[in-house]
């Protein structure tokens, strides 16, 4: 159980003089370290990006035309291709994280539900090059020549999903993001379901409820915030995910048109052409994808942690 | 008042039975805790489909010319040391910045919390969790490879030591809150000053806890590779003790060699992934195993 | 009418004497008084429990040893007993509430209307329609409104019309005595009154799914005063169509509002027990055993 703390009561008083005060001011920088360091990070991006956000002002966003040659800049086939890419992993990881987080929560005996767990927990320490390696020699050509290549052979007169099936590209990008992510959505999700009150449960079994039911029926809606700030989670680590999506993505320069097309992501493409850019106007440009995701990132974060907050409660209370 | 009729009612007895509805909402119950248990199993099989391909692709890359030998300036033939020397020299250093710092802040909140700045800095420390770690190599690019215009080791440690801190401060403020309050009251009312309070009496009965947290972040430095990219860079050459040069590292190398034309060298990034795989897939499970152990006991 | 015996548990040597009184009544909203009802065969209401030899365990603990009692059908009988004796869990397995509880084990049989409900072809689904019950703390759906929160067991099973469950929910609110108090905020959200309201509203929630016996654990605990007793007038109405059994550590209460009182108290090894049964007079006025005379007039130690 976590104690409450008066503010400031213990760190006040003590008769230690300067070694106090040292310790004192020394855990204060530290604090403030953080807090100085997420603004400088923002700020360093900012100011780094203004000379592209200047140069094309906020057609950079709606810019189709990646041409250093020309220097004409624009975001909107990254933006689309990280966009897509996160969808179809969140389309995916999201069903069956929250189904395996109502399994690990709710319905699995104490036996099954540990070692699943852990086993989903070592998932998500999987290093995102590993997954890209893995993704670019085994899933990469295992989805190309079975899901791809049928989808294109029985519906590819449909523009969405015209071939040719290379197996590198927009699909498996989303397949192999939805694998990393399924780890987060399931422990939020886990975590918030079990931050229900038991007397939801016993009323909605008490009324002669089957187990599903009284999941479905009390459990979930008094979650579903919390639950909507897992995915939410999901989806933002989906954005920002580099190396994995980087290997298995292709090299798409125009806005994606079919699932199976070879693409670009925000941070595939910073990843692929920093170190080669110029500096100067490029280089501005690349750090400016970066600002874009940085915003939508810290923007999902924390309207996803306050959803969280408010079923499972803030950290530590206060 | 009107006379009601009594109420005509069906017998207990019956009213156990299942009616057709019963009987489709238990199937229906039956088969959804099914999908619910598959949803559970089509999680794990990505996790033995990962570790069983990078063994078999990588079990034949891992020899002892992979450990050993520097890559070759041309062709093939070589192997790994360079990054895996690059990995053990980066990832102490890192460790070495963010501990204090991470700790350190775990313990301003943890002491100060409720306060509006113990709040911000947690919320700091929340958000940083969320960067995606290729911005944070851009961020520390323009700060310390930028204005000497030249890669380096030591950048890199800063940008794996960015990543380590909020982590370490995560875990470590949790574990802090669980110390009682009566044992930090107990010592100040023996007259031991507050730091030695804090450092012997809290930390010690928290050691473990935030071990655990500094082993899971030291197991995520060893895996992250974008902020690398923009700092560290990688190098062919072997970089011994140079922080103010490139210096290659396993997760770059990995990433370098998958993306090579020359199978020889797809056959390295495998060793050197199974060899990245081995090292995090064990800090992971030898930290998790003793709470593990602990919650089934 | 209600019958309060006054007590005077400081004054153990005497053996308190029974007085009737008006029923202390503050606002009684009318209530069509509930209907007799009648089996097909025109037999008088069921809803009898036969307990005979139950035990309850959690893992290796047992929590209930070898309690054997019946409970009449149309009457509240209460269980009373020091906190810790049992008497929640023995309340829960009578509609099978313990098996929430993984490691929860019971022996023994428990008949209602003579059907065992432990059978392996009793589905614990059907048997909490038929049993209901009451927690301690008012629990309702917050994210239902008061409509909603009452219909909420009744939508379950099978397709209602919208007609259907406005009628059920005002049948049932009005069993209830809340229908007045919230007939023109039924879309309002469950959490929104107070707590004996809220109460009252998860009576009502468990009468509209028309069970026989409605088990209530302790429904007036978190009660100011004058809830608790419209919650206690509820219950003697209610009786004359449900069978109803309430535990409760209040001694006054099961002594003003039930008809048979079950005395459990825990033995040595924390295992809890039955001590007696009987009609609630003589239990509190006439007790057989030593301990619960001891019990109702306050000795302890």
């Amino acid at each position: 159980m976590t104690t409450v703390q008066p503010p400031g009561r213990s760190l006040e008083g003590g008769s230690g003089g300067a070694a106090d005060r040292l310790f004192r001011n020394g855990t204060r920088v530290a604090g403030g370290f953080l807090v100085v360091a997420l603004i400088a990070i923002g700020l360093m991006l900012w100011l780094s990006s203004s000379q592209a956000f200047g140069e094309f002002g906020f057609s950079f966003v709606t810019g189709v035309v990646w041409d250093p040659v020309a220097a004409i800049y624009g975001a909107l086939p990254f933006v689309v291709g990280t966009i897509l890419t996160s969808l179809i992993a969140v389309i995916i990881a999201a069903p069956i994280g929250l189904l395996t987080a109502i399994f690990l929560a709710e319905l699995a005996p104490r036996r099954v539900a540990v070692p699943l767990t852990f086993m989903i927990e070592l998932l998500a320490a999987i290093p995102s090059v590993v997954f890209g390696l893995w993704g670019v020699f085994i899933l990469g050509p295992f989805l190309g020549h079975t899901i791809e290549a049928w989808t294109v052979d029985h519906f590819g007169w449909i523009p969405i999903f015209a071939g040719p099936p290379y197996g590198i590209g927009l699909f498996t990008a989303g397949i192999i993001l939805a694998i990393m992510i399924v780890p987060t959505i399931v422990s939020i999700a886990r975590e918030v379901i079990s931050s229900v009150p038991s007397s939801q449960r016993e009323a909605m079994a008490a009324l002669g409820a089957t187990r599903w039911e009284t999941v479905t029926k009390a459990v979930l809606p008094f979650a579903r915030s919390g639950i909507i700030g897992a995915i939410i989670l999901g989806l933002g680590r989906a954005l920002g995910e580099t190396m994995a999506v980087t290997m298995v993505i292709g090299n798409g320069q125009d806005i994606p048109h079919g699932l199976f097309d070879q693409a670009q992501t925000i941070a595939s493409k910073i990843a692929t052409s920093f170190n080669e850019a110029s500096l100067g106007l490029q280089t501005s440009s690349l750090i400016a994808l970066g600002f874009i995701l940085l915003v939508i990132t810290i923007a999902l974060n924390v309207v996803a942690r306050l959803l969280v907050w408010r079923v499972a409660g803030p950290p530590g209370g206060s | 008042m009107a006379v009601i009729a009594p109420v005509i009612k069906t017998p207990i007895a019956k009213r156990l039975l299942r009616s057709r509805s019963d009987r489709r909402r238990a199937a229906f119950d039956r088969t959804m805790r099914t999908v619910a248990l598959l949803a559970a199993l089509t999680c794990v099989v990505p996790l033995g489909a990962v570790i069983l391909f990078v063994v078999i692709n990588g079990a034949p890359a891992l020899n002892l010319d992979l450990l050993t030998k520097a890559p070759k300036a041309l062709g093939t033939g070589g192997g790994a040391a360079g990054a895996i020397l690059g990995s053990l020299q980066m990832i102490p250093l890192a460790a070495l910045m963010a501990i204090p710092i991470g700790i350190g802040a775990a313990v301003y909140v943890a002491e100060f919390s409720g306060t509006r700045s113990a709040r911000i800095v947690r919320f700091a420390a929340d958000v940083l969790v969320g960067i995606p770690s290729i911005l944070v190599g851009i961020f520390i690019f323009t700060l310390l490879v930028l204005p000497f215009h030249q890669f380096n080791a030591f950048a890199g440690s800063v940008a794996l030591a960015f990543l380590m801190i909020p982590v370490i401060m995560r875990t470590s403020e949790e574990i802090l809150r669980l110390v009682p309050g009566s044992l930090r009251e107990a010592s100040l009312a023996l007259g031991i000053p507050m730091w030695r309070t804090v450092l012997s009496v809290v930390l010690r009965t928290g050691l473990t806890g935030i071990l655990t947290g500094v082993m899971l972040a030291v197991a995520r430095a060893f895996g992250e590779t974008a902020p690398l990219l923009f700092t560290a860079l990688g190098s062919r050459l072997v970089n011994v003790g140079n922080f103010s040069k490139p210096m290659d590292s396993l997760p770059v190398f990995v990433y370098t060699n998958a993306r090579a034309p020359i199978t020889a060298l797809n056959q390295q990034a495998w060793g050197a992934a199974l060899l990245l795989l081995l090292i995090v897939l064990t800090i992971n499970v030898a930290v998790r195993a003793r709470s593990f152990r602990r919650n089934v006991s | 009418m209600v019958t309060t015996m006054t007590e005077s548990p400081s004054t153990p040597a005497q053996p308190p004497s029974p007085v009737s009184t008006v029923d202390p009544v503050a606002v009684r909203p009318s209530v069509p008084p509930p209907a007799r009802s009648v089996h097909d065969d025109g037999a008088a209401a069921a809803g009898s429990i036969e307990v005979q030899g139950l035990n309850v365990f959690y893992g290796a603990f047992q929590a209930i040893r070898d309690i054997s009692l019946t409970i009449r059908p149309n009457a509240v009988t209460a269980i009373i007993g020091p906190s810790g004796c049992g008497k929640s869990t023995f309340l829960r397995t009578l509609n099978r509430m313990h098996e929430l509880t993984p490691t929860a084990r019971v022996e023994g049989s428990i008949r209602l209307d003579g059907t065992d409900i432990m059978a392996p072809d009793v589905d614990p689904v059907q048997l909490r329609r038929v049993v209901g019950m009451v927690f301690q703390r008012p629990n309702p759906f917050p994210t239902m409104s008061i409509h909603d929160n009452v219909v909420a067991g009744l939508r379950l099973t099978g397709r209602h019309s919208p007609a259907e469950l406005d009628e059920v929910a005002e049948r049932s609110l009005r069993r209830a005595a809340l229908w007045d108090e919230v007939k023109d905020k039924l879309k309002a959200n469950g959490t929104s009154l107070s707590g004996g309201q809220q109460q009252r509203l998860c009576i009502a929630r468990a009468l509209a799914v028309d069970p026989e016996v409605i088990l209530m654990d302790e429904p007036a605990s978190a009660l100011d005063p004058v809830a608790t007793l419209r919650i206690e007038q509820l219950m003697a109405e209610l009786r004359q169509s449900y069978t109803i059994v309430i535990v409760t550590h209040n001694m006054q209460q099961a002594a003003r509002v039930s008809d048979e009182t079950a005395f459990f108290t825990m033995a040595e090894d924390r295992a809890g027990y039955l001590v007696e049964t009987g009609r609630t007079i003589d239990i509190f006025t006439n007790p057989k055993n030593q301990l619960t005379e001891d019990y109702v007039s306050g000795r302890f130690g």
